[in-house]
C-alpha cells in the first residue's frame, strides 16, 4: 500500500499542475483590463459627439451583457429585446417624472425599472422554456412590436407619440463626463458579473443547455429554473440599460425605440462569438462605433450589420471569440493513446455506495404495434457490471432511456432501493445518483475538456447564482471543489493531458472516455453506459474494461449495454439478453455462452 | 359594424394564412422556417406601388413582375439563406441567416423605397362598394392559392414529388428526386404565394417596408395554431386570427387587440407547443 501512495501522489500533482493553465489566468483578465483603461482614458481623446458616441456602448452593453447570458450561453434566440430596453426607459423615466405616482429620485426609479425589467424579462423568456428556437425568436419579435404599440397607446403614462423626459441624474453624474462615468461604471459591474457567471457552474450549465440538452438533463441541471434566474437577471440589467438609455436621450418616443436596436444587441453577440464575454463586448464596441466612422453609412448601418450576421453565419460561426482563441490553433499531438488509471476510480468514488439494488419489475412499453419492452425484469446490484445485449431493436436504448427517464413505462416500474422512480423526471435522476453515457457522445464542442467533465459535477455546487454572480467564497470553494474533482476524473480515465483542448477537437474515441468522466463526477450509485466501447479499438476496449471493472469494484453497480460480446463477457458479472423486448436469457457470462438459443439467435456459431 | 367587422377579418385573415402558406411550402421543402416569409408579403405590396403607381405598368404587367420579383427572392432565399445551413440543421443557423437576408431586404427597401407607408393603387377602376376589392382580392387570392395548391399536390407529378420530399427527404433522395431542383422550386413557389399575399393585401396593408415584421409576426401565428406543414390548419387558423384581431380592434381599440392576439398566441403556445393539430414528438436519445 504504501509503496503505491508515493507515485499516485506525483501523479496527481503532475494533474494539478496541468489544470493551473485552463482559466481564470492573467491573460484572460488582461483585455478587459485594457479595455477598461481606455475607458476611464476616453475624456482625455475625445469629446462632445465622441462622448455620447461612447457613453452609447457603454449603455447597450450594460444591456448586452445580459442578453449574452440568453443568447450567447444558453442559445436562446432572444431577438426582440429591444422591448425591455423600452421598458427599462419608460418605467425609469416615469417614475422619476411623476406622471402615475409621487415622482421617485432617479436612482430609485432605476432600481424599480430593474425590478420591472426583471419581471419581464422572465416572462417574455418563460415560452423558451417550451418552445423551440424559431417560435422563442418569433415570441420575441412579437413581444418587441407590442411593447412599442402600447408605449404608443398608453398615452396618459408614456405620452404616446410626443413622448417623455428621461430622468436627470443628480451631481456628480449630472455633467456629460460624470453621466459617461455612471454608465461605465455599471458596464464595467456588468462585465464583471457576467464573466463571473460564464467561468461558473451555471455559466457551463447554460452551455450545456444549448449544445448538449440531453446531457445537461443526465447531469441534474435544471433548465427552467436556471433559465428563469437567467431571464430575470438579464431582463433587469436590460431594463437598466433602458433608465440610462433615456437619460442619455434626455428625451425619449416610441420612435426611438426601433427593432434595428434589437438587432445590433443580438448581432454584436454573434459576431462576438457563443460562450464568450470578450467577444461579444468587442462586438458591442465595433457596432456602436462602426458606423460613425463614415457619415453615409449611418443610414446603412441595419443594412450592414444584417449582412455582417450572414457572414458570420456561413463563414465563421465561432465569431470574434474564436478568431481569438490562439490556444487551439495549435496542433494536438497525434497518435496519443488514453490511458486510464484505475486505481483513481476509488479515490474519485469516495460516497457511500447504494444499499439496495436498482431494478426493472415487469416493466412494459409500447410505441404504437411495436412492444419495445415486453415484461422485463432486470436487477443491477451495487459492485456489479450487468451486461444487457441482444441484436439491434431488441429494445436496450429503450430501457435505459426508461430507466433514465426520457420515456415513461406504460407498465410496471423502475424502482431504486425499493421505491419507484418518479416516470419523465429526467434532471432528477443525477439527484438520486443514477449517471448515464450516450450512444453518439453529447459533448459541449466549444467548452474545453476540462469544463465538459465539470458539467458533470453541477448538482454537487453549494453556491447559489446570486453567490456566483458576486463571486462570493462559496463561488470559489464550488469552482476550486469541481476543477479538482474533474481533474482526478479525467486522470482516471487518462484524458488529464487534453484538459485545456476544445472538445470538438478531439477523436470519438476521447469523447467516449469524456462521457464516462462527467459521468463519474456524480459520484454515481449507478452507472448506465450505453455502447461505451461502439467505435473504440481492440485496445482501448481492454482498457474500458479495467477502467469499468474498477468503477463497480467502488460499489457501483453498472448498467452495460453493448454489442462487443468479448467486453460483455470479460468484465459482466450478470447478462441478460433482450430479443424483440423480451428477456430471452439471464444468467452469468458462462451460462449466456452456452445457451442454445442466444447461441443461435445472437451470437452466431 | 358586424359586416365591416367580418369582412376586413376576414380579408386579413385571407393574408395571414397565404403567409402562412408561404411558410408551410418553405418549410415542406427543406424544415426551416425562413423569415423571409413577411418580407415577401410586405415585397408584394411595395413592387406593386412601385410598378404600377409609380412607373405606370399596367395592372396584368407589373401583377406577373411583382409575381417574378417574390419567385427571385424566394429563390435567393434558397441559395443564400437555407442551402448553406441545411447541412448542420440541428444548429438552428437558418433561423439567422434568414433573419439577416429578410433584415436585408426590409432595410434596403426602407431606404430606397420610403419609410413613410405609400398608397397602393386601385387595380379595378370600380366604385368603392361595401364588398370592395380591397376585402375580395385577399380572399379570392387565398382561394386560388389553397385550390391550386391541393390540385398541385395531388394530381401533378411534381406535386407528388414535393410531398415526397416533405414526407422523408432521405427516402426522396434515396428514390433519385432531384431533391435541390424541388426545394429551388418550393421556394420560387413560396415567393410568388407571399408576393401574391401583399399584392392582394396591397390596399388594406399600404406599401410600408414595416409590414415586414409584422407579417413574419401574424403570418407565423396560423403556421403554429395549424400544425407546421398543414395548409388546411393555416388556413382556418389564420381567418379566426383576423377575426379574432379584428374583433378585438373594434371592442378593445387598435393597440390593445395586438396585446390580446399576442397573449393568445403565446397561451395556445405554451399549452399545445405542437400546435392544435399537434404533431409527435421526436426522439432525442
Amino acid at each position: 500500500m504504501d509503496t503505491q501512495a508515493t507515485p499516485e501522489a506525483t501523479e496527481l500533482r503532475a494533474v494539478r499542475t496541468t489544470g493551473q493553465g485552463t482559466p481564470g489566468a492573467l491573460g484572460a483578465v488582461l483585455p478587459f483590463l485594457v479595455l477598461l483603461a481606455v475607458g476611464v482614458a476616453f475624456p482625455l481623446f475625445g469629446g462632445g459627439y465622441w462622448g455620447v458616441i461612447a457613453t452609447r456602448a457603454c449603455v447597450y452593453w450594460v444591456l448586452v451583457s445580459g442578453l449574452n447570458l440568453v443568447v450567447g450561453f444558453a442559445g436562446q434566440i432572444a431577438i426582440g429585446w429591444v422591448a425591455l430596453l423600452t421598458l427599462g426607459a419608460y418605467a425609469t423615466s416615469v417614475l422619476a417624472a411623476g406622471n402615475v405616482m409621487p415622482a421617485l429620485p432617479p436612482y430609485l426609479a432605476l432600481v424599480c425599472a430593474a425590478l420591472v425589467g426583471a419581471v419581464f424579462g422572465l416572462i417574455v423568456g418563460l415560452p423558451a422554456l417550451r418552445l423551440r428556437t424559431f417560435y422563442f425568436a418569433i415570441t420575441t419579435l412579437g413581444f418587441a412590436t407590442i411593447v412599442t404599440q402600447v408605449a404608443l397607446a398608453w398615452q396618459s403614462v408614456t405620452g404616446g407619440g410626443i413622448g417623455v423626459p428621461g430622468p436627470v441624474f443628480p451631481e456628480p453624474f449630472a455633467s456629460q463626463w460624470g453621466f459617461y462615468y455612471f454608465c461605465l461604471g455599471l458596464a464595467a459591474v456588468c462585465t464583471w458579473m457576467t464573466a463571473n457567471i460564464a467561468a461558473s457552474r451555471f455559466g457551463r450549465a447554460l452551455t450545456a443547455i444549448r449544445d448538449a440538452e440531453v446531457a445537461a438533463e443526465a447531469s441534474g441541471i435544471a433548465k427552467p429554473a436556471l433559465l428563469a434566474i437567467v431571464f430575470l437577471f438579464s431582463g433587469a440589467v436590460a431594463a437598466v440599460a433602458g433608465g440610462l438609455f433615456a437619460a442619455l436621450q434626455s428625451y425619449i418616443t416610441p420612435d426611438a425605440f426601433t427593432f434595428d436596436l434589437s438587432v445590433l444587441f443580438f448581432i454584436a453577440i454573434l459576431i462576438g462569438g457563443r460562450s464568450s464575454v470578450l467577444g461579444p463586448l468587442l462586438g458591442t464596441i465595433l457596432l456602436t462605433v462602426l458606423p460613425e466612422f463614415a457619415a453615409p453609412l449611418v443610414a446603412w448601418s441595419t443594412f450592414l450589420y444584417a449582412a455582417l450576421l450572414l457572414v458570420i453565419v456561413l463563414a465563421i460561426p465561432g465569431g470574434i471569440a474564436e478568431l481569438l482563441d490562439f490556444r487551439n490553433r495549435r496542433p494536438l499531438e497525434s497518435g496519443r493513446a488514453i490511458v486510464p488509471q484505475p486505481r483513481l476510480v476509488a479515490r474519485l468514488l469516495d460516497a457511500a455506495p447504494a444499499t439496495g439494488a436498482l431494478t426493472l419489475d415487469q416493466l412494459g412499453l409500447s410505441f404504437g404495434g411495436v412492444r419495445a419492452i415486453d415484461g422485463l425484469d432486470l436487477e443491477i446490484r451495487p459492485g456489479q457490471v450487468h451486461g444487457l445485449i441482444g441484436p439491434n431493436g431488441s429494445g436496450k436504448t429503450t430501457t435505459l432511456n426508461v430507466i433514465s427517464g426520457y420515456y415513461a413505462p406504460q407498465r410496471g416500474a423502475v424502482r431504486l432501493e425499493g421505491a419507484a422512480l418518479p416516470p419523465l423526471a429526467r434532471h432528477l435522476r443525477a439527484h438520486m445518483r443514477i449517471a448515464r453515457t450516450f450512444q453518439t457522445p453529447r459533448i459541449v464542442g466549444s467548452a474545453s475538456v476540462l469544463q465538459n467533465v465539470m458539467i458533470g459535477g453541477t448538482i454537487h455546487g453549494h453556491g447559489t447564482f446570486v453567490e456566483s454572480l458576486l463571486s462570493l467564497p462559496r463561488h470559489w470553494r464550488d469552482e476550486a471543489m469541481l476543477r479538482e474533482t474533474a481533474m482526478l476524473a479525467l486522470a482516471a480515465v487518462g484524458l488529464e493531458r487534453l484538459a485545456p483542448v476544445r472538445a470538438d477537437r478531439l477523436q470519438h474515441a476521447e469523447l467516449r472516455f469524456i462521457e464516462i468522466a462527467r459521468a463519474l463526477m456524480l459520484r454515481p450509485a449507478f452507472l448506465l453506459l450505453d455502447e461505451p466501447a461502439a467505435g473504440l479499438s481492440a485496445e482501448e476496449i481492454v482498457r474500458l474494461s479495467t477502467l469499468l471493472l474498477a468503477i463497480a469494484r467502488a460499489g457501483v453497480g453498472v448498467l452495460l449495454v453493448e454489442h462487443h460480446p468479448d467486453l460483455i463477457f470479460d468484465i459482466c458479472h450478470h447478462v441478460t439478453v433482450l430479443n424483440l423486448g423480451r428477456k430471452l436469457a439471464a444468467g452469468t457470462p458462462a451460462e449466456i455462452r452456452s445457451h442454445r438459443e442466444v447461441v443461435n439467435a445472437y451470437l452466431g456459431g | 359594424m358586424i359586416e365591416s367587422i367580418i369582412l376586413s377579418g376576414t380579408a386579413m385573415g385571407c393574408i395571414y394564412a397565404l403567409i402562412a402558406v408561404t411558410y408551410n411550402v418553405m418549410f415542406s421543402a427543406s424544415r426551416v422556417f425562413s423569415f423571409t416569409a413577411g418580407t415577401l408579403g410586405m415585397l408584394g405590396g411595395v413592387l406593386g406601388a412601385l410598378f404600377i403607381a409609380r412607373m405606370g405598368m399596367p395592372v396584368a404587367l407589373g401583377f406577373i413582375v411583382v409575381l417574378a420579383g417574390g419567385a427571385a427572392l424566394g429563390l435567393v432565399t434558397e441559395i443564400v439563406a437555407v442551402r448553406p445551413v441545411l447541412k448542420s440543421l440541428d444548429q438552428h443557423l437558418y433561423v439567422l441567416s434568414t433573419l439577416a437576408l429578410a433584415l436585408m431586404v426590409q432595410q434596403f427597401t426602407a431606404i430606397e423605397w420610403s419609410t413613410e407607408p405609400q398608397p397602393f393603387p386601385r387595380l379595378f377602376g370600380l366604385a368603392r362598394v361595401d364588398f370592395d376589392q380591397q376585402f375580395w382580392l385577399p380572399m379570392l387570392a387565398c382561394a386560388v392559392v389553397i385550390v391550386g395548391l391541393e390540385l398541385l399536390y395531388r394530381h401533378t407529378l411534381i406535386g407528388h414529388a414535393f410531398l415526397a420530399i416533405a414526407e422523408d427527404n432521405y427516402a426522396a433522395r434515396a428514390l433519385g428526386l432531384p431533391e435541390r431542383g424541388l426545394r429551388m422550386t418550393s421556394y420560387a413557389l413560396a415567393g410568388v404565394i407571399g408576393a401574391l399575399a401583399g399584392f392582394a393585401g396591397g390596399e388594406m396593408m399600404l406599401a410600408f417596408f414595416a409590414n415586414a415584421p409584422l407579417l413574419t409576426f401574424y403570418g407565423f401565428v396560423p403556421v403554429s395554431l395549424g400544425g407546421m406543414g398543414n395548409n388546411r390548419g393555416a388556413v382556418v387558423a389564420g381567418l379566426l386570427l383576423g377575426l379574432f384581431q379584428q374583433t378585438a380592434n373594434f371592442l378593445v381599440g387598435g393597440i390593445f387587440a395586438s396585446v390580446a392576439v399576442f397573449a393568445v398566441f403565446i397561451i395556445v403556445l405554451l399549452a399545445r407547443p405542437d400546435g392544435l393539430v399537434g404533431a409527435a414528438q421526436q426522439r432525442r436519445v
